[in-house]
């Protein structure tokens, strides 16, 4: 069951941030809309103590659009034994949402995790490069319409007729 | 295929100092193929003489797509995957998987099975504390330790193999309990183990904790304060050695941890002696641990009999109509979980290792991502590192105890 001091916690940051909750196996979630994010997060840090990053991450609602994405981010309070879940969700057209990076040091590997992987770009980000695919990869490989990537065997007698219609060059 | 682009200097020079442009400092390629950076990190040093200026880690090299295939597997299938993560923790991301998978769809585990996740993650840390502790030694060029500390590991190996026919990608927690019981040897075998260990780890402590030649390659290198380490992510020893309190077995207790009785092992100086202690520290409150769970663990069964989730023993299909069902649905199929996202967290040796978990009702999960420890005390390696010597740089990648395939994924 929810604590009180969470709950309290909850209370303050959806009423400063237009935010919304939903429950889900017994843990609350709050909602923020993207523009708020960076001033929420000083907030959730220096107000409410949540002085712990734990997870930052995204999920992708392809064929969706608006939003197509969803942040997911998890603060915790060492001292209350407190964990808060923030979802933050991100449009698929030109996705982006400013970093966290001024106030969660490690933020900023995770935020090039999601940028490598999902393509949604953070503002303000110090050093925006990819982190685990090679710097020449096309396309963001944890997308939903990005295949898994098998290639379909060729044999002698459709060998032309596949290889008609084999990926080349971009993976997009 | 695709041309291959290089990284232009523009990309990347920001990441460098103004010196190293006009050619003050060195720029040194370190790695990926390196015997102490423990798996394929790349590091790019900045150096002025034989200090480390800046550090830039590229990772990537063990990048396998695990949370992408995971997501076209059922949720049972999927599990073999996180054996092969972290795959000196192998039964801990098993335990972190499975018991996301299990507050997902809220599945009771028997109290049997929880004792024995209980004894074989504890084992598991111990084993992988004995691997940082020989490799990380063999780094300040203690050759030694790294013998004994196989040694005994080879002991854990054996009865990980005896429990679950394999010594490392064990797969024997299964969500809903474990794959089958232990075996009758399993207790003996533990017992023993819990016998020669302590004794073991004063030998390491005396080749180790007072030794002139270990002190100076380790007191005062690479040291961060607990604010810093707690805004750069860090846990597990590492973050526990800059005394903070942080040990998710007390902070959110999983698997009947808030039964047990065991101490969380502080430092505050949080430098590369500090985290070995501090691991030295954990092995002896591992131990503690196991011999606890041993003595009361409770008989019963190890799997759950929801039958909708967990498939019904062999016994049952020949005999129960029901129980054929199941157990062809269950591996055809696969169960659906509902609608939601959950996020559990268990200690890792190394850490805090997260599972985030979300299901869009199917029988495969729509995305599952793991936060993982080495991932972010990797991060911080170029803030403790700066001012060092490189062979100081070796004892810190040493201490901080990252595993690629943990970061990589």
């Amino acid at each position: 069951m929810m604590s009180e001091k969470l709950s309290q916690h909850i209370t303050s940051l959806v009423e400063k941030f237009e935010g919304t909750t939903a429950e889900f196996a017994g843990e609350t979630t709050v909602i923020i809309p993207a523009e708020r994010i960076e001033s929420a997060a000083r907030f959730i840090h220096d107000y409410l103590g949540f002085k712990f990053l734990s997870c930052l991450t995204a999920v992708d609602y392809y064929p969706q659009d608006e939003p197509r994405f969803h942040l997911f981010y998890r603060f915790n309070s060492i001292p209350e034994a407190l964990s808060l879940n923030v979802r933050v969700p991100v449009s698929g057209i030109n996705p982006s949402i400013s970093t966290l990076e001024k106030v969660y040091s490690n933020a900023n590997w995770h935020e090039r995790e999601v940028y490598d992987l999902f393509g949604i770009k953070f503002e303000g980000h110090s050093d925006l490069r990819r982190l685990v695919m090679p710097a020449d990869w096309q396309g963001h490989p944890l997308r939903k319409d990005y295949p898994l990537g098998y290639e379909e065997p060729q044999y002698t007698f459709n060998y032309e007729e596949i290889s008609v219609r084999k990926p080349k060059g971009s993976r997009e | 295929m695709t041309d291959i682009k290089e990284v232009s200097y523009e990309e990347i020079r920001h990441l460098v100092s103004d010196r190293a442009l006009e050619g003050e400092t060195m720029l040194l390629n370190m790695g990926p193929q390196h015997p102490s950076t423990h798996g394929v990190l790349r590091l790019l040093l900045e150096l002025d003489g034989e200090k480390v200026v800046n550090c830039i880690p590229d990772v990537g090299f063990l990048h396998t797509g695990i949370e992408k295939n995971m997501e076209s597997k059922t949720y049972q299938k999927a599990e073999v995957m996180t054996d092969r993560m972290d795959y000196m923790n192998p039964l801990g991301n098993n335990l972190t998987y499975v018991l996301a998978v299990e507050k997902l769809v809220g599945l009771d585990v028997p109290e049997r099975a929880q004792a024995i996740r209980v004894i074989l993650a504890e084992l598991q840390r111990i084993s992988s504390h004995l691997v940082w502790l020989g490799t990380s030694a063999l780094d300040v060029a203690a050759m030694s330790v790294f013998l004994y500390c196989f040694r005994e590991r080879e002991q854990i190996l054996n009865i990980f193999e005896l429990v679950s026919g394999q010594r490392m990608m064990t797969t024997y927690f299964r969500p809903g309990g474990l794959w089958r019981d232990v075996p009758s040897g399993f207790e003996q075998a533990v017992r023993e183990f819990l016998e020669v260990m302590p004794h073991r780890i004063d030998e390491y402590e005396a080749l180790l904790t007072k030794n002139p030649l270990f002190l100076d390659r380790t007191l005062g290198i690479g040291s961060i304060s607990a604010e810093d380490a707690l805004n750069w992510g860090l846990t597990g020893a590492t973050l526990r050695a800059s005394g903070v309190s942080y040990d998710l077995r007390r902070f959110a207790p999983y698997s009947g941890y808030e039964q047990y009785d065991f101490e969380i092992p502080l430092r505050t100086e949080g430098d590369v002696y500090a985290r070995y202690i501090v691991r030295i520290l954990e092995m002896r409150q591992s131990l503690r641990i196991i011999e606890q769970a041993l003595r009361k663990l409770p008989a019963g069964p190890v799997r759950s009999s929801n039958r909708k989730f967990v498939p019904p023993p062999r016994s049952e299909i020949g005999t129960s109509m029901e129980a054929l069902i199941h157990h062809f649905k269950l591996w055809t199929e696969g169960f659906s979980a509902p609608q939601g996202s959950v996020y559990v967290a268990t200690e890792s040796p190394r850490g805090e290792l997260g599972c985030f978990l979300e299901s869009d009702g199917g029988p495969k999960p729509y995305r599952v991502h793991f936060r993982t420890p080495s991932f972010d005390n990797l991060q911080v390696l170029p803030k403790l590192s700066k001012g060092f010597l490189v062979a100081d740089l070796v004892a810190i990648i040493g201490s901080v105890d990252i595993v690629l395939g943990d970061i990589d994924r």
